[in-house]
């Protein structure tokens, strides 16, 4: 009842992307080809190709995201399917409608896919357990949980720079604690046979047990940035300066915020990225997020070929010979 | 009043240091004899117990039954007939019922609503402080009057020691015991699982050992200055265990129990965001559980209770940190407790002690054995008898189990409360 498989079909397809932990590196591997044969779609003249025609998703945000609402529905659009917003910024509950009413009631309107954003870990594994069998479930963020599709967007960035994961070294500084993007992140890098993934971070944001999920901790940001390939800054709310977990966004920059003079300690041509939003001068400076090895804005764009990947993987799943074409 | 024999059966009673096959005999409710039957005696009703255990009625020292305040999910009807069925005879309830049971109306509605229900003999425990806020004393002379075998804040914190220190103060004047949950507010936060590998994993905010360690250290050093008799309920690390250990080694008073499900679980089990492994306090790891098991066969947890928690089905339907703590527990306490016989962690009448006559010591409650002229509180056990968990099968209103699907040995054909068949399969 409560296993990672309800990602999958009785014919083992990929049914939800709830998250990255229990996929194999093949499964992994099929979606990164995939959005490689997408990617080149938005210079075309017609960015549109039919293959999700007639199927209607539903972006269902119960916390407000831009970046990842619009790069998800540029997705769906460009594979032809009708798209409905869905924001609840405060939450489910506040018109006294359970959760579970409001899926139903969307199901009756006969949608295809949710694409889900909750505030709560587990809320896509939730929501997934109890949709009616016809319908697929994205988890785009849930709590501290899992960001699949930025996990996966992330590696085919670091694939299309730096290619073999095997010879790679990836750092990812900042806030891990909080962060659903460095789990998914972890997770993808990890089965795809990363060299070594590093976390650097100041203790109070960094899990005593993250080295369970196969990563290594530095908490002097020279150290961890030696010999990196690719750099990975973390956002880090504004909100981690109440409760005792920082002094200031001051000292936090002195230990932690990417500069130049940092960025000296990875590899010449390390890569650097970025989830987004940036906070300018707290964890990146703008010469760093702005320079030449910044590849922030292009990762945006894979985005929506990653997405348009796991989409047509998830709901194509019946006419799986189409997505030759 | 009836008079009943029950005979064939395998009566264990730990209190006497009794496991043997004998007939056992009841009249006016109470246990008048065992192997021979007293002269003139003329059984109304026998009973075959054969390849049964003949057991004392078991005694939770933990268990909500929702009432009042919880209604939806739960009535003191409804889960003293599930008690009934599971054997246990004696529940002892928390004060957080709403209205708190700071009050000896309370207290009074509570027996008085068991007793006509007339499943099984419901005990109250008092709140330690008004409204259980942790600032002004309860009327506990009033408690204790009202029944009430002990004081506890359930689970809401005592921030301010000090109010703690005269509560404790206040308790041992009056020859109370005082029942402790160790958490740190502070450290426990938001938590809802304990911070470990799968906290980490799920990114779920976490409660920390710490949390537990911390709180009951300053509890231990409270009990050793003001002299009090403590309790410790439902504990969940080793290294919480053995620290009582050690304060019991200087001859401080105190014990510990810990619920049944803690003996099996670990954070291991809430895998995908299982809710009904979201618990307070969590379960943690594997190293923990055998720490509690470790300390179960020496004596340092002198008892495991239900902490049976029932909830309603939306209670549980929602994302992890969202859904409500605690697990329905009083239908898997007897098969489980004697299961840890099977798995070698106690002998089998230890097992029974610590659900019998051993939680009975601890809040001097007169319960929990089959010595001659005690109430006749007993069951009668198919030890062979599997079991599928299921919410088919559970009588609890709550079906919030974590052993949903667990194929269980042992099931309770009868249940005697006072000398009457108050269950019969």
């Amino acid at each position: 009842m409560y296993t990672n498989n309800i990602q999958f079909d009785a014919q083992g397809n990929l049914r939800h992307f709830l998250s990255i932990e229990g996929l194999r590196r093949e499964k992994l591997v099929e979606i990164l080809d995939l959005a490689e044969s997408f990617a080149n779609i938005g210079d075309q003249a017609v960015k549109k190709v039919p293959l999700l025609r007639g199927k209607t998703i539903v972006n269902l945000f119960f916390e407000t995201s831009t970046r990842t609402r619009t790069t998800f529905e540029l997705a769906a659009k460009r594979l032809s399917a009708d798209v409905l917003n869905i924001n609840i910024a405060t939450s489910a509950t506040s018109k006294g409608e359970s959760l579970l009413d409001m899926l139903h009631n969307l199901e009756a309107m006969h949608c295809d896919m949710f694409v889900v954003r909750h505030f709560d870990s587990g809320a896509a594994h939730f929501i997934a357990q109890h949709v009616a069998p016809h319908i697929s479930v994205i988890n785009a963020g849930d709590g501290r949980h899992a960001h699949p599709t930025q996990g996966m967007l992330d590696a085919f960035t670091i694939r299309r720079h730096k290619g073999d994961f095997a010879k790679l070294r990836v750092a990812i500084v900042g806030d891990i604690l909080h962060s659903r993007v460095a789990r998914s992140e972890i997770h993808a890098l990890t089965t795809l046979g990363t060299a070594e993934v590093r976390v650097i971070g100041p203790k109070t944001l960094i899990p005593k047990e993250i080295g369970t999920l196969g990563v290594h901790v530095y908490h002097d940001m020279a150290e961890g940035l030696q010999d990196a390939d690719v750099v990975i800054m973390l956002r880090l709310q504004k909100e981690r300066m109440t409760g005792a977990l920082l002094p200031s966004e001051h000292e936090y920059f002195i230990n932690y915020g990417l500069t130049e003079e940092k960025l000296a300690c990875a590899k010449p041509d390390a890569i650097v990225m970025h989830p987004g939003p940036i906070n300018r001068g707290v964890e990146i400076d703008s010469a760093v997020a702005d320079g030449p090895q910044s590849v922030i804005l292009e990762q945006v764009s894979n985005g929506i070929a990653v997405r348009m990947a796991v989409m047509s993987m998830v709901l194509g799943r019946q006419q799986s010979g189409e997505l030759e074409g | 009043m009836m008079k009943i024999e029950i005979r064939n059966g395998r009566v264990i009673d730990p209190a006497n240091n009794i496991d043997a096959i004998t007939p056992l005999f009841i009249s006016d409710g109470k246990v008048i004899a065992l192997g021979q039957a007293p002269a003139g005696f003329m059984a109304e009703q026998i009973i075959d117990a054969s390849n049964r255990l003949v057991l004392p009625g078991l005694v939770d020292l933990q268990a909500r039954l929702r009432e009042p305040g919880l209604e939806h999910k739960g009535t003191i009807a409804s889960e003293t007939h599930a008690a009934a069925a599971a054997g246990i005879t004696t529940l002892c309830c928390p004060p957080d019922t709403d209205p708190v049971l700071d009050t000896e109306s309370v207290a009074e509605q509570m027996r008085q609503r068991a007793h006509s229900a007339g499943y099984a003999r419901v005990i109250p425990l008092g709140a330690l402080t008004a409204g259980l806020k942790g600032e002004q004393l309860a009327e506990m002379q009033t408690l204790k009057d009202a029944g009430c075998v002990a004081m506890s804040n359930a689970r809401q914190p005592i921030i301010n020691t000090l109010v703690l220190r005269r509560a404790m103060e206040y308790a041992a004047t009056l020859g109370l015991t005082v029942v402790l949950h160790p958490e740190d507010p502070f450290l426990a936060s938001n938590g809802c699982i304990h911070e470990g590998a799968v906290s980490t994993r799920l990114g779920l905010p976490g409660i920390p050992e710490c949390a537990e360690v911390i709180a009951i250290g300053r509890d231990l050093r409270l009990v050793e200055q003001t002299g009090v008799r403590a309790h410790f309920a439902t504990l969940s690390s080793a290294r919480a265990v053995e620290m009582v250990a050690k304060a019991r080694a200087r001859g401080v008073p105190v014990t510990a129990d810990v619920s049944m499900q803690q003996l099996y679980l670990t954070e291991m089990d809430v895998n995908y965001f299982n809710s009904l492994c979201h618990v307070r306090p969590p379960f943690r790891t594997q190293r923990d559980r055998d720490g509690l098991r470790a300390a179960l066969s020496d004596g340092v947890l002198g008892a495991i209770c239900s902490d049976h928690q029932p909830h309603d089905l939306d209670a549980k339907l929602a994302p992890f940190a969202a859904t409500e703590p605690g697990s329905s527990g009083l239908e898997t306490l007897l098969p489980l407790a004697l299961r840890l016989a099977e798995e070698k962690v106690l002998s089998l009448s230890q097992a029974i002690a610590r659900v019998t006559c051993d939680p009975a010591r601890i809040f001097g409650i007169d319960a929990g054995s089959l010595s001659i002229g005690t109430r006749a509180d007993l069951c009668i056990v198919d030890p062979q008898a599997r079991w599928t968990i299921s919410d088919k099968t559970l009588r609890s209103r709550g079906k919030n189990s974590p052993f949903l699907g667990w194929e269980l040995s042992g099931r309770v054909t009868h249940t005697l409360l006072e000398g009457r068949v108050v269950y019969q399969l």
